[in-house]
C-alpha cells in the first residue's frame, strides 16, 4: 500500500467496520484492525451506512483526540457516525445529555450525575457490595451444579447495586435488563430502537415524576428535585436516569463474566487473586482486566469540528472519526507484551478503558468497587470454580456494544 | 512541588482522590476535586504525579 493520506484511497478499498475477532482469539482486538493500523494509529473505515470515517487506535492519539476540544460528540452534526441505523433515526426523540453535549453544556448535566459517584461514596457502599456478593455465591453454591454465573452473580451485582443507588425498583430488573440490553446491540433497526427507547423511556419518566412527589434517599431522587427547580426538563432527566442504569449494570455484569472466563483460562493469573488478601494487589488485578479485557469494543463516536493534524494523517472538518478504546490498551508504546494478561502489570490503570477526556465513565469507581469486591471475593469462596463447558462452546457477544459472554456455565467441587 | 487544579475543568471522575487520596478530595455534592495540599510531601510525590496523568480533563498541573 502507498503512503499516500488515508482519506485519499479510492472508496472501495476502506474495510467495514465492525471486524471479527480471531476464532479461537475471544480476547484479542481484530487481526484486521490491527493490520489495518500496524502503520499509523489511525485509518478509515467504512461503517453501516456505508460512510467512510476515521477509526483511531493508538493510545496517544485517542488521549488527544479525547481531550481536544476540537472533537464533538454532537450527534446532530451532519456526517456523524452513528452506532447503527437505530441510533441515527432516533436523533428526533433523543434530548441533550452528556453523551450528545459538549463542553461547557456537557459540564451542567455532568455534574447533576456525579454526587453518588465520588470516590468516598463509593467506597461507603463496599461493605453492602460484599454482602450482597457473598449473598450470591452462597446462593449459588446451594443450587444446582453446574450453574450459570451470569445469571448467578454477574447480572444481578450490579443490578441491584444500581437500583438501590438510583432508586430503581430491582422487581423490574427484568424489564430494563431486557431493554438494556436490546438497545445496544450493533445492528438496531430504526423501528426497534425506537420502541426500546420509549419503553425505557416511559418508565423513567414515570420513576422521575414519582421521586419528584414522593422524594427518597436515591439519586434518582437528587435528579427529579433538580427537575423541580427548573435546572432540568423531565426528558433530559429520563435520559438521565436511562444512561445510568443501563452503563450502571450491563458494562460491570461483562465484566465480571468475561473475567471469570479469562481467568479460567490462565491459571496462573486466576492464583494471584485466589491467593492474596492485599486490596492493593486486587485493585491492580481489576485495572489490568479492564484493559485486557476490551468489554466496551466497537468504538467510541465523535466528529471533527476543524481540522485537526494527527498521527501523520490530516482529519478535516465535519469528518467521523471511530475511537476503538480497547486497541489503545493493546499499544505496545504504552504496555510491553500488550497481549499478555499480567495482573502485577505496573502502569494497567493508564488503560482506557472508562474512555479519556470529559466524557470519562461517570461510574468507574462505582464500577472498580464493584470489581475488586467480586474478583477478590469469587476465586478465594470457590478456589475449585471451572468452565462447565470447553472454552469454543462458550458464546461472545460478539454482536454487542457492549462485549461479554451471554451465559457461562461453571462448576464446582 | 507545586500542584494545581483548574475546577472549572474537572469532570469528577474521581481518579485523583483515588490515586492520591492524601492529595486530592472531591467535593461532596457534585465530585469536582478538592485540593488537599498544593506541596505533597515527598513520599506522596510520586502519587500526586500519577494522579495528574490519568486525569481525564486534564484538570491538574504539577511544577516540579
Amino acid at each position: 500500500m502507498s503512503h499516500a493520506p488515508t482519506g485519499a484511497a479510492p472508496e472501495a478499498q476502506v474495510p467495514e467496520w465492525p471486524m471479527p475477532r480471531a476464532a479461537g482469539c475471544p480476547f484479542d482486538p481484530p487481526p484486521g484492525l490491527r493490520e489495518l493500523t500496524a502503520e499509523k494509529p489511525l485509518a478509515k473505515v467504512r461503517i453501516w451506512d456505508g460512510s467512510a470515517h476515521w477509526i483511531v487506535t493508538g493510545h496517544a492519539a485517542q488521549r488527544a483526540l479525547l481531550s481536544d476540544p476540537r472533537v464533538s460528540v454532537d450527534e446532530r452534526l451532519p456526517g456523524f457516525p452513528h452506532w447503527n441505523e437505530g441510533m441515527a433515526a432516533g436523533l428526533a426523540y433523543r434530548p441533550r445529555s452528556v453523551f450528545n453535549s459538549d463542553a461547557p453544556e456537557h459540564s451542567r448535566y455532568r455534574r447533576i450525575m456525579t454526587g453518588p459517584f465520588t470516590f468516598k461514596r463509593v467506597e461507603a457502599l463496599r461493605p453492602t457490595i460484599q454482602k450482597i456478593t457473598d449473598d450470591l455465591i452462597d446462593k449459588m453454591l446451594a443450587g444446582p451444579n453446574p450453574a450459570d454465573l451470569v445469571e448467578a452473580l454477574a447480572l444481578p451485582l450490579p443490578t441491584l447495586m444500581i437500583s438501590e443507588l438510583l432508586g430503581v425498583p430491582y422487581e423490574d430488573h427484568e424489564f430494563f435488563q431486557e431493554y438494556a440490553s436490546r438497545g445496544i446491540a450493533h445492528n438496531v433497526s430504526a423501528e426497534e430502537s425506537g420502541r426500546n427507547f420509549m419503553a425505557l423511556n416511559e418508565y423513567l419518566v414515570r420513576l422521575v415524576e414519582q421521586k419528584a412527589a414522593e422524594p427518597a434517599d436515591d439519586a434518582l431522587s437528587d435528579i427529579a428535585a433538580r427537575v423541580t427547580a427548573g435546572d432540568l426538563t423531565v426528558p433530559e432527566a429520563a435520559m438521565m436516569g436511562t444512561g445510568l442504569l443501563i452503563a450502571g449494570h450491563e458494562t460491570s455484569a461483562n465484566m465480571i463474566g468475561l473475567a471469570t472466563v479469562a481467568l479460567l483460562e490462565h491459571p496462573d493469573q486466576l492464583a494471584v487473586l485466589r491467593d492474596t488478601d492485599d486490596p492493593k494487589v486486587v485493585a491492580g488485578a481489576v485495572e489490568e482486566l479492564l484493559r485486557y479485557l476490551g468489554i466496551i469494543h466497537g468504538g467510541q463516536r465523535r466528529i471533527a469540528k476543524e481540522d485537526i493534524e494527527i498521527g501523520g494523517e490530516l482529519i478535516r472538518a465535519g469528518e467521523g472519526i471511530v475511537v476503538e478504546l480497547f486497541s489503545a490498551n493493546r499499544d505496545a508504546d504504552v504496555f510491553p507484551e500488550p497481549d499478555l494478561l499480567d495482573l502485577h502489570r505496573a502502569n494497567a490503570r493508564h488503560h482506557n478503558a472508562f474512555g479519556f477526556g470529559i466524557h470519562q465513565c461517570v461510574g468507574q469507581q462505582f464500577a472498580r468497587v464493584e470489581l475488586q469486591v467480586v474478583y477478590g471475593t469469587l476465586f478465594r469462596r470457590i478456589p475449585t470454580l471451572r468452565l462447565a463447558k470447553s472454552l469454543d462452546e462458550i458464546v461472545f457477544k460478539h454482536d454487542r456494544l457492549a462485549y461479554g459472554v451471554y451465559s457461562l456455565p461453571v462448576t464446582w467441587g | 512541588m507545586k500542584v494545581t487544579v483548574e475546577q472549572d475543568r474537572c469532570v469528577a471522575a474521581g481518579q485523583c482522590a483515588a490515586t492520591a487520596p492524601d492529595v486530592f478530595d472531591q467535593r461532596d455534592e457534585d465530585g469536582v476535586v478538592v485540593l488537599l495540599t498544593d506541596d505533597p510531601a515527598a513520599e506522596r510525590a510520586d502519587d500526586a504525579r500519577h494522579a495528574a496523568a490519568v486525569c481525564p480533563a486534564l484538570a491538574i498541573h504539577i511544577e516540579e
